[in-house]
């Protein structure tokens, strides 16, 4: 088994009614358990915050951006077990943030053998 | 664990009533957006981290501390709710009185408060109906314009004017003073029969958003049963009203999508634990010296699902029922509806005498059922070419293509070239 992270972008939730932003959870939840039973889930990861800090160059200056625009934010990540890379890419095919315009983007977990 | 059904939506109506009373009537806007930032954190924490144990307190809770985090930061800057006052001015009485606001006890009548609220008289019937659902059910404008099949313009400008009409009072409605809720009871009254009769006999096709209209007016008319000045005789006869009509719901649509009328129903699709519930509440409404319209359209929906075959219908009792009805509250609706039972009790031609004295008929002129129901009793009489002639002027006026479906098959029904 190999590690991949999901990088979650995407898709802003603020215009949704109650009704929609509950089915939207539900199915998230749905895939996520899915994920789970099947033993993928290595780390189930973080939500990120939409604000923070680009600290940048030699000069190490601080500011509020440039972060990308906001329908490419990450917004959270996950850690997947999965066979490989094409099995990873199928597992987040499930994943509902697709339906509403987001992406996710898979990346293997480079092994250090030290 | 799974979410109940339409769980944020309910919620949401909660913690609006709940924060409008800690920011005041005049920053509803705001207390829209903590409910939305709400769901937002639920939304990104719970797909991390799955459900809580209790998803209604997470809320809650999430909603009381953003709260107090605005009221902290804002408290200069913005005038809040009159009632928390200078409690707001100093950190030792600040988190106890927010507390206090969202204690159980004191949350239990939020939801009765800003029901009370939103049906103030300078306000239009539909616009109080509106802004029921948009605050108290967590609807949104989109959906509210499916449910009335209205364009999503015209919903958010009634919205948007009954907002402002309501952010300019100087507090929430007062359930404890009696007097001012027992003259404010009719209008709640009607806005949730209207609201029922929304998703009842509405225009939208048989939707699920239209099936839920008639149970959100149900839920309500149940928190005002739970209240003591509001468990009155008229609140219970219009409970039972819903409860027996709503209890026919399942049989309106077959199993191929295609509307069936009263005398067509499979009634054993009748929901027979709303009717018992249903008859109940009807019992409960027989005290009292006031005989209400919602007293009478809950006995004629009791009589229906009473008969188990539409032939067992006792339609002399409905007759009378609507003699009454019309008496009370006359109009060219129920006297049509009554013209039908009349037919059903002496046959066609009684019942097109019956349309033929109808007051103010011409007020039925763009109402679909009118010209059908002409067209059915023509059909029993056996004019088949008029009673065609009466299902077409129907289906012109149809709302939805179930509609449409239904009046095809009547005109089916009629033959091709029956000479009358």
């Amino acid at each position: 088994m190999s590690e991949f992270t999901f990088l979650f972008r995407g898709s802003d939730p603020t215009a949704q009614s109650p009704e929609e932003m509950q089915k939207s959870m539900q199915k998230w939840l749905a895939w996520f358990k899915e994920l789970g039973e099947k033993g993928h889930i290595k780390y189930p990861g973080h939500p990120l915050e939409r604000t923070g800090k680009v600290v940048s160059g030699k000069q190490k200056s601080v500011h509020d951006g440039p972060f990308a625009e906001a329908k490419d934010i990450v917004n959270g990540f996950t850690l997947i077990e999965a066979r490989d890379l094409p099995q990873a890419v199928e597992l987040s095919k499930g994943c509902p943030i697709l339906e509403v315009g987001g992406s996710v983007e898979v990346r293997p977990v480079r092994i250090l053998n030290m | 664990m799974e979410l109940s059904d339409h769980l944020f939506r309910r919620e949401a109506g909660r913690m609006v009533a709940t924060l409008t009373r800690v920011f005041g009537v005049h920053n509803l806007a705001l207390a829209e957006d903590v409910v939305q930032d709400a769901f937002c954190r639920a939304l990104e924490v719970w797909k991390f981290r799955g459900m809580p144990e209790n998803p209604s307190a997470w809320l809650l809770a999430t909603a009381k501390n953003r709260a107090l985090d605005i009221l902290r930061r804002q408290r200069t800057a913005r005038t809040f709710a009159p009632d928390l006052g200078r409690l707001l001015d100093s950190e030792w009485t600040l988190a106890p009185a927010v507390e206090e606001l969202f204690a159980a006890n004191a949350i239990k009548d939020d939801l009765l408060r800003m029901m009370f609220s939103c049906c103030q008289p300078r306000l239009a019937e539909e616009a109080q109906v509106a802004l029921i659902l948009n605050i108290l059910c967590g609807f949104s404008v989109n959906e509210i314009a499916s449910a009335f099949v209205t364009s999503r313009a015209a919903i958010e400008k009634r919205i948007t004017r009954a907002k402002k009409l309501l952010a300019t009072s100087k507090r929430l409605f007062d359930v404890a003073a009696a007097a001012d809720f027992a003259a404010r009871l009719p209008a709640v009254h009607r806005a949730l029969y209207l609201l029922f009769n929304e998703g009842y006999h509405g225009a939208s096709p048989e939707t699920p958003v239209r099936a839920e209209l008639c149970h959100e007016a149900m839920r309500l008319a149940a928190v005002l049963l739970d209240h003591p000045l509001g468990a009155t005789p008229t609140s219970y006869a219009l409970s039972a009203l819903m409860h027996l009509n709503a209890a026919r719901l399942p049989a309106r649509v077959d199993a191929a999508g295609d509307l069936q009328s009263l005398f067509d129903q499979d009634r054993s699709l009748w929901n027979r634990g709303l009717v018992r519930e249903g008859l109940g509440l009807l019992e409960l409404s027989a005290s009292g010296s006031q005989l209400t319209e919602y007293h009478l359209e809950a006995a004629i929906a009791s009589v229906h699902t009473s008969a188990p075959r539409a032939e067992d219908t006792d339609w002399g009792r409905i007759v009378s029922l609507y003699d009454m009805l019309v008496s009370i509250r006359p109009s060219p609706v129920i006297a049509l509806n009554r013209a039908i039972a009349v037919a059903q009790r002496d046959g066609p031609e009684r019942g097109l005498e019956a349309i033929g004295t109808i007051e103010n008929r011409e007020r039925l002129a763009a109402y679909p059922f009118y010209p059908a129901a002409l067209g059915e009793l023509e059909l029993r009489r056996g004019r088949h070419a008029t009673a065609r002639k009466h299902f077409r002027a129907a289906r012109a006026l149809a709302r939805n293509p179930m509609e449409r479906k239904f009046l095809d098959q009547r005109m089916t029904a009629c033959g091709s070239a029956c000479p009358d």
